[in-house]
């Protein structure tokens, strides 16, 4: 990550030369580290929330057992994860959450999934398959209806605001696809050992 | 169908609140204290997310007020054109992973301008359900576990939502013609 962005910031710098636009450049650091930290805190808020919840689910047994339910799938994805391990049923909790569109929840359990995928990293700070793919996964978007974009269409006057869903659907589990073969593919390869 | 779902989407988040406290309480666990636990570690990580957070989208904030963003939607043009993809809809395609808002800014463009129900209008609709922000989706998972080198992550991620957005082309074409 250091080299992607460290790139990212001196491409910036260095089309601002081109274009003339230092000015407008210095204004926007200072606006997105703003808009940066607002993006934050709005998370706290639901984080807060749905952790606190599924802290009460833990203890009542009922994130093992949602877990149990898709352990054949996930022992195929993520067979280097122990199969009782707590990480199994954030990261179950956030591929559901994600798939009804409830992008409130699905963060906080993606996050929890992370982390405790971070307790069986051997080395520290440096993604494992795992998080990698799970990352991957959650990048794809795969849920069964995209409010946001059905909401501008009614918007903007559209005849049947939701006729996209299936295309949607398919083009995102394309994408998921894809996601899946490429990281396990990529991590086969071991690119990206390098620091 | 898609009132089911909408149905389902509308309650789900009431009936999870309610539900799991009342199930929990039969399993004599003590949920206000559960619960408080539990917010507690969700606190404390929503505040570390800040640090990775203020990178990446200080990274993209240049990036777009530098103009460098349009200038790679117009650098990639060549390369897309032959996909099928109209020019309103170029700038999507680089856009998208970097910046949730801006790509929300294409797609209601793309909407008003050529209408909801054309080519176009579909195309971004479905372009923009299909994928999400990947750098910030990354930026929060990887930041919140305080990992610092994401090795295949970002390619993989990348080269996937290359992917949903060619699936897209094809799949609007296949159902809507154009």
């Amino acid at each position: 990550m250091s080299l992607v962005w460290t790139f990212l910031v001196a491409a910036a710098v260095i089309t601002a030369a081109f274009t003339g636009s230092v000015a407008a450049l210095t204004g926007a650091i200072a606006e997105s580290a703003g808009k940066a930290v607002t993006v934050a805190l709005g998370l706290v808020g639901v984080m807060t929330l749905w952790l606190g919840l599924m802290r009460v689910a833990e203890e009542a047994g009922l994130v093992t057992q949602v877990a149990r339910l898709v352990r054949p799938v996930m022992r195929r994805l993520f067979p280097e994860i122990p199969p009782d391990h707590p990480a199994l049923g954030s990261m179950v909790l956030n591929l559901s959450a994600n798939l009804l569109g409830l992008g409130n929840a699905a963060t906080p359990f993606g996050v929890r999934a992370m982390q405790e995928l971070e307790t069986l990293n051997p080395r520290k700070g440096v993604a494992t398959d795992a998080q990698a793919l799970f990352a991957v996964m959650n990048t794809a978007s795969l849920q069964l209806v995209p409010a946001t974009v059905i909401a501008l269409r009614a918007g903007a006057g559209s005849r049947a605001p939701a006729e996209i869903l299936g295309a949607t659907l398919v083009a995102s589990a394309f994408g998921l696809v894809v996601a899946v073969t490429v990281a396990r593919l990529l991590a086969r390869l071991r690119l990206g050992e390098a620091p | 169908m898609k009132g089911a779902l909408d149905l389902l989407s509308a309650w789900a988040v009431p009936l999870l609140l309610a539900g799991i406290p009342l199930y929990a309480l039969t399993r004599k666990v003590n949920v206000y204290a559960a619960f408080l636990t539990g917010a507690r570690s969700g606190f404390e990580t929503g505040v570390r997310i800040v640090p990775p957070l203020v990178a990446v989208l200080v990274a993209l904030g240049m990036l777009r007020s530098s103009g460098a963003l349009g200038a790679a939607a117009r650098a990639l043009a060549p390369l897309l054109d032959p996909l099928g993809i109209p020019a309103s809809v170029l700038p999507l395609v680089v856009i998208r992973p970097l910046s949730g808002g801006a790509a929300l800014g294409v797609v209601g463009d793309v909407l008003r301008t050529e209408g909801p129900d054309s080519y176009a209008g579909r195309l971004v609709s479905v372009m923009c359900g299909s994928t999400e922000t990947t750098f910030y989706v990354l930026a929060v998972y990887f930041g919140a576990a305080g990992i610092t080198r994401y090795r295949h992550a970002l390619p993989a991620a990348l080269l996937a939502d290359l992917a949903g957005m060619t699936a897209a082309v094809v799949v609007v074409r296949l159902l809507f013609g154009g």
